[in-house]
């Protein structure tokens, strides 16, 4: 199973002072589609988000991207690869505008020489209005950031990292504090997303991970619990015990 | 625009003129180059205009620190150190030249500055050899200080420690430095520092007419760091350093190398303090380490501060107006500037966060303006031009 799947996550734990967030993982994702990580408060979801983005590194196992190990690269390597990330929070650069923050995750020029004598193109401009659109924000291009609403700061974080067209986008709980127009515009754009490509969605709202997920993880204290698709997932006693049933 | 009015042609130009953030920026630079190459010049005596050369050396860390601080967010309470270690390299070359056998035949070792004679040093340090070179001298201004600073970014930035913990690093740093030069008196000059420069390659610098060649030497460098800086901020590394300052780790995984990005431009800084010490030297003519330590590092961050961090132009005037006030208090009142110092920081903080280049004109303009017609005419002030960009800012339509 070497190639067979994007990414490969295998016997991955890390521990914090004895205490083991993410115990002995492993797991697999493929390269299209939605796969949820769903669990419980201090589960692990977003630890492992970190092992897989560089950003905290694993005590022990292997994170393969594409058949090559990442663990021990820096963070801008690993996204240089193709792997692009959301944070929980929306994060934004406020004081720019709509515009800028999607040009500034342009995948060039990112040396500190190369952008001192970037010059905008026109290639760039059309790709920043084709994901502004994507993303609903077409009309807004030239309006700063800090002007947006919670959910469309969230959206324009995602564009952030289409415009890079990673192969892997890991979300961490895109719809959390969303309005329900917004979430179903933003299962829309995923559902989008996800063709073509391998999205991983760390969530809490189970009505949205059913709506959108084709293949969902959960997990227990860093360990994992159950696998596979969300309507088995929902009869498995151990979820409900654990997680479903609360 | 309304069809009765005809705005005058000068009132029309500067609405232009102040319409983009290019053309404002473009108008200041030009508003500086006339300040400095023809009114300072004009209006005072080579006296005055020496000092203001002096405060000028201070500006150039001002840009540095706008450029760090204002819009990359990394703030060094530590640019005396780059400062002090541009201006050592140009006093060692001066002492150098100002200590040839003729002038010290008096010393018990004839040919080396006096202070190491004072010392019982009877050779020339090899630390000191490079400085009898004025290409290797010019060199060092810059490479000397830029590389302390690139090694102290690689030591830092690559290991993740920023914010806070990075400010009280360049803090520390400026002070063992300044301990150092003090501590090692035969090689520095201890604390009274390099003194008694004369000449440069055989140019007497103490003469008048020198103290205004160096001046617009000083003025002309001066303005083109501006420029320099002006070019990187309207970049796209402009906005990676705004980007940087708002959310760094966003920057981070969207591909950047932070870390190196910040070294770039802390050494920039570093650079651009060198350049304003090596001036300091040959305008004041000594080097000491009192423009070294804590003390001198908090006052430049406090200058630039109070003119605007996030202004280059903001910067240069707040150092000449904190260096101008500093002069005049500690000659009048030399127990009240520290607190003087003090209340001007609190105030920026509190009242103007972005400093003087922070206040918006136009809408003070505006306010005592309405605050005259009212008292006067109840009626008048809906005719009275107003810039349609003044107009339109987020907040300005608050009665």
């Amino acid at each position: 199973m070497n190639n067979e799947f994007l990414l490969q996550i295998e016997e991955l734990s890390v521990s914090f002072d004895g205490f083991k967030a993410v115990d002995d993982l492993t797991l697999y994702v493929s390269k299209e589609g939605v796969h949820a990580v769903i669990g419980p408060n201090g589960a692990g979801k977003t630890t492992l988000l970190d092992l897989i983005t560089g950003r905290t590194r694993p005590t022990k196992g292997h994170v393969r991207f594409k058949g090559s190990e990442v663990t021990g690269l820096h963070e801008y390597q690993i996204v240089r690869k193709g792997i692009g990330r959301k944070f929980q929070t929306p994060s934004v650069y406020e004081s720019l505008t709509v515009f800028e923050n999607l040009e500034m995750a342009y995948p060039d020029k990112r040396s500190w020489v190369s952008a001192w004598r970037f010059r905008r193109t026109p290639e760039i401009v059309k790709r920043v209005e084709e994901i502004a659109e994507l993303i609903y924000l077409g009309d807004r291009l030239h309006e700063r950031a800090e002007l947006l609403s919670h959910g469309q700061k969230q959206w324009l974080e995602i564009g952030a990292l289409l415009i890079q067209d990673p192969e892997l986008l890991l979300l961490d709980e895109p719809v959390a504090g969303m309005s329900v127009t917004d979430r179903a515009k933003t299962a829309e754009l995923l559902s989008g997303l996800a063709k073509g490509r391998a999205v991983v969605v760390v969530e809490h709202d189970m009505d949205f991970v059913k709506k959108i997920s084709d293949h969902v993880t959960v997990l227990h204290q860093g360990r994992l619990l159950a696998e596979g698709k969300m309507d088995v997932i929902q009869k498995n006693p151990k979820v409900v015990e654990v997680y479903l049933g609360h | 625009m309304s069809n009765s009015a005809k705005p005058s042609l000068v009132r029309r130009l500067a609405a232009t003129a102040w319409s983009t953030q290019k053309s404002r920026e473009n108008l200041s630079f030009l508003v500086l180059a006339v300040v400095l190459l023809a009114i300072f010049p004009i209006f005072l005596d080579v006296f005055r205009l020496n000092l203001i050369g002096k405060y000028l050396t201070y500006a150039f860390v001002a840009v540095g620190l706008v450029l760090c601080w204002g819009y990359g967010g990394i703030l060094s309470l530590g640019q005396g150190v780059f400062f002090g270690l541009g201006g050592y390299c140009m006093a060692m070359f001066l002492k150098l030249e100002a200590s040839d056998p003729a002038s010290t035949s008096i010393q018990s070792t004839p040919g080396i500055p006096d202070f190491m004679d004072w010392n019982q040093i009877t050779a020339l340090p090899a630390l000191w050899v490079p400085f009898r070179s004025f290409p290797l001298t010019l060199i060092a201004v810059v490479v000397v200080p830029g590389g302390l600073a690139y090694l102290l970014a690689t030591a830092m930035f690559k290991r993740r420690v920023g914010g806070v913990y990075f400010a009280i690093i360049t803090q520390a740093v400026a002070a063992i430095l300044s301990i150092l030069i003090i501590g090692r008196q035969g090689y520095t000059g201890g604390v009274n520092g390099i003194t008694d420069l004369k000449t440069l390659l055989g140019w007497d610098i103490r003469s008048d007419g020198a103290k205004v060649i160096l001046y617009y030497v000083n003025a002309v460098l001066l303005l083109g760091g501006v420029a320099l800086g002006l070019s990187l901020l309207r970049s796209k590394l402009g906005r990676i350093l705004v980007a940087l300052r708002d959310k760094e780790q966003r920057v981070l995984f969207t591909g950047y190398d932070v870390a190196t990005i910040k070294r770039a431009v802390f050494v920039l800084a570093a650079v651009y303090a060198a350049v304003g010490g090596a001036m300091f030297t040959l305008q004041v003519g000594f080097m000491s380490p009192s423009f070294v330590g804590i003390v001198p590092s908090i006052e430049m961050v406090i200058g630039a501060a109070i003119g605007g961090r996030s202004s280059l132009f903001g910067a240069i005037y707040g150092s000449l107006l904190m260096n101008f006030g500093k002069s005049y208090f500690s000659e009048a009142f030399p127990e009240l500037w520290l607190f003087v110092i003090g209340a001007m920081f609190i105030g920026v903080v509190m009242l103007f966060p972005d400093g003087l280049a922070g206040i918006d004109l136009p809408r003070l303009f505006r306010s005592v303006k309405r605050l005259f017609s009212r008292s006067t005419k109840p009626t008048a002030g809906a005719g009275i031009g107003v810039p349609p960009e003044a107009a339109s800012a987020p907040t300005g339509g608050v009665p």
